[in-house]
């Protein structure tokens, strides 16, 4: 099967992944190796932060939508790279045994200047916890390869 | 890892390297990022890099990881010597984030960070909120990564009556930071 390219994606609505369930070990494990503050670790330290009670590291959270929207969307396009990420808000916190779905949108897409072999899109990625609270929402531009054939005749 | 009324715009800070290993690479990967590149070395070389390429997101823990550890470090020192330290709020988010230029397996970042602004909360009394730029660097001096974040940190003189509040829900997002360009 040949993969999604630059011309496949038209502004709107792509589609919502999941659910995934995300339990306490994975919450505690990814903290004690990448953000090990009290509030991603202990309960009790948690309980008496901002968050009010144990919730996963945004970084975390950020991983998982990754995952999710790889095995759904970036392993069938001929994406070459992520340039970054131009907002993000960590909204709710993530806690444990919740079920996270991600809904991706397409909000721009334009041709490189750069590269003739090449478009960027710009997604929305909203992770939400079952139940429709949004815990993260963000917008990355993407570079994906344009369907050759398009890529000749424009040039 | 000081207080509100303490830190100054402008202030730079070193908080550590990390050596991007070819297991660390792999490990992330599978977990999160399963992209060839970042798992087999024939596909990665198949585009053009030197070694497994490490996954932006994997990039963006790390610098946490230094940051995080960095701030421990101080907090003990401080306790050592007696003083109140403060513990750092959660990040409402971040603007700008870059992934500039691929790490590669073999590489060491360095990473630090800028103070770029501060101002007081509006629904948070008690609070205050910092924007940090903080950037990463390969052995090469080659700029690799770059995010322009956001932290709450605690006021000096809300200490006592801090221990006292109750946030039952995370206010709404207060992200204004200026652009460095």
């Amino acid at each position: 099967m040949s993969k999604l390219t630059f011309e496949d994606f038209r502004l709107g609505y792509i589609g919502s992944f999941g659910p995934r369930r995300v339990s306490r070990n994975e919450i505690v494990a990814f903290a004690a190796e990448y953000d090990p503050q009290p509030m991603h670790l202990d309960e009790q330290a948690a309980g008496k932060s901002m968050l009010n009670g144990l919730a996963a590291s945004g970084w975390h959270l950020c991983a998982i939508m990754r995952r999710m929207v790889f095995d759904e969307l970036v392993a069938r396009t001929a994406s070459r790279w992520a340039l970054g990420v131009n907002e993000l808000r960590w909204i709710s916190p993530l806690r444990p045994e919740d079920d996270v779905t991600v809904e991706v949108e397409v909000i721009d897409k334009w041709l490189s200047r750069t590269d003739d072999s090449t478009g960027i899109v710009l997604f929305r990625c909203t992770a939400r916890r079952a139940g429709g609270d949004v815990l993260c929402e963000l917008t990355t531009p993407v570079v994906i390869a344009r369907n050759p054939i398009e890529a000749l005749r424009v040039s | 890892m000081r207080f509100f009324e303490e830190i100054k715009v402008g202030e730079v800070r070193t908080i550590g390297t990390f050596l991007f290993t070819t297991e660390s690479i792999k490990d992330f990967a599978q977990r999160f990022d399963p992209q060839p590149f970042s798992l087999s070395v024939t596909e990665a070389r198949g585009r053009g890099y030197a070694g497994l390429v490490a996954s932006g997101w994997h990039v963006s823990s790390v610098s946490m990881k230094l940051y995080v550890g960095d701030a421990m470090r101080q907090i003990k020192q401080m306790a050592m010597r007696g003083e109140d330290a403060p513990v750092w709020g959660p990040s409402p988010g971040f603007r700008e984030l870059r992934w500039i230029k691929p790490v590669l397996s073999g590489d060491t970042v360095s990473f630090a960070y800028v103070i770029g602004a501060k101002r007081l909360s509006k629904s948070r009394k008690g609070w205050g909120i910092v924007d940090i730029h903080l950037s990463g660097m390969n052995q090469r001096a080659e700029p690799v990564y770059s995010i322009l974040s956001t932290a709450f940190v605690p006021r000096r003189s809300a200490l006592h009556s801090m221990l006292a509040i109750d946030t039952p829900t995370l206010a709404p997002i207060e992200i204004s930071i200026p652009s460095t360009k």
